[in-house]
């Protein structure tokens, strides 16, 4: 009998840290996600690098729509749109368009790739 | 079959159980657009039950082997750099953990989970040399501690039908 009860009070115990494990892990979780973010700033300017070289700057309360060549002998183009703030590819000819389906950019850091364009536009 | 022969043809099948399991993972669409590279974990049932039903080093040896043939048949030499850092960080929490006694299969799961995520998050920042990366570690927390509480009842049911399963093999 009292094997027994030791037993599932043993488990019992387990099965408390456990739970106290995934509390603890989740809120941290959730306190890095906020943390991030709540930390990052509005960007200014949109800087476009073309084969690891600035190839035009534009501010972010621009409102533009610009043909990118690509770092290719312009072959391939990106269409950069910037306006209510934000920045984003609204055409590539890229064969994978990973770039055209990301979300408009608008945060310091922040950045849209070609990979295949070798196009890199951040914000400043 | 002798006791040892057993447990080595035991252990065999393990490994290639976890490198199956490794493969389908593949196959499964990605679960996120945004967040590539999260897993569900399968291969840790196995490694989990190989760690409670045998122990450390029979678990490191089916943990390597899965390794080798996932690197030989479908990765790159920088792809199992990443797997290897998040399993040997995993497995020696996991070896401590059950050791200390603290948690069930599970919670040791969710470690094992979420520090496997954890080594190839360090690696990438060192290979990258982004520390921005760690950001991510937020996202794969969440999913490595709901992906260990899976793997974890899994596993805790694999063990505890164990013993019926090795011992019935002499029949």
């Amino acid at each position: 009998m009292k094997e027994e009860q030791r037993k599932v009070a043993e488990v019992r115990r387990r099965r408390r840290n456990d739970i106290i494990l995934v509390a603890v892990i989740l809120l941290l979780a959730a306190a890095g996600i906020a943390i991030f973010l709540l930390a990052r700033e509005s960007g200014e300017r949109v800087v476009v690098m073309l084969d690891g070289e600035v190839f035009a700057e534009y501010s972010l309360s621009d409102s533009v729509t610009a043909e990118i060549p690509s770092g290719i002998e312009g072959k391939n183009r990106n269409r950069l749109v910037i306006a209510d703030g934000k920045a984003w590819v609204s055409e590539a000819d890229c064969p994978d368009l990973i770039c055209a389906r990301h979300k408009p950019i608008s945060h310091e850091g922040e950045t849209i790739v070609c990979i295949p364009n070798r196009l890199v536009i951040s914000i400043e | 079959m002798n006791g040892r022969t057993k447990k080595i043809v035991f252990l065999a099948l393990m490994a290639s159980l976890a490198l199956t399991l490794s493969y389908l993972e593949s196959l499964l669409p990605p679960i996120s657009a945004s967040f590539p590279g999260i897993k569900m974990g399968l291969p840790n049932i196995v490694i989990i039950l190989t760690l409670y039903c045998f122990g450390v080093k029979e678990a490191a040896a089916v943990s390597f082997v899965r390794l080798a043939g996932a690197v030989l048949l479908f990765g790159n030499v920088v792809t199992f750099a990443y797997s290897f850092a998040g399993a040997a960080l995993s497995l020696s929490l996991m070896a401590i953990l059950r050791r200390l006694d603290v948690f069930s299969a599970v919670g040791v799961s969710v470690v094992g989970g979420v520090s496997h995520n954890a080594g190839q998050i360090f690696v990438a920042i060192l290979l990258l040399d982004t520390p921005q990366i760690g950001y991510y570690m937020c996202v794969l927390a969440t999913s490595g501690t709901v992906a260990g509480i899976l793997v974890g009842f899994a596993g805790s049911i694999a063990i505890k039908y164990f013993k019926r399963i090795y011992s019935g093999v002499d029949r």
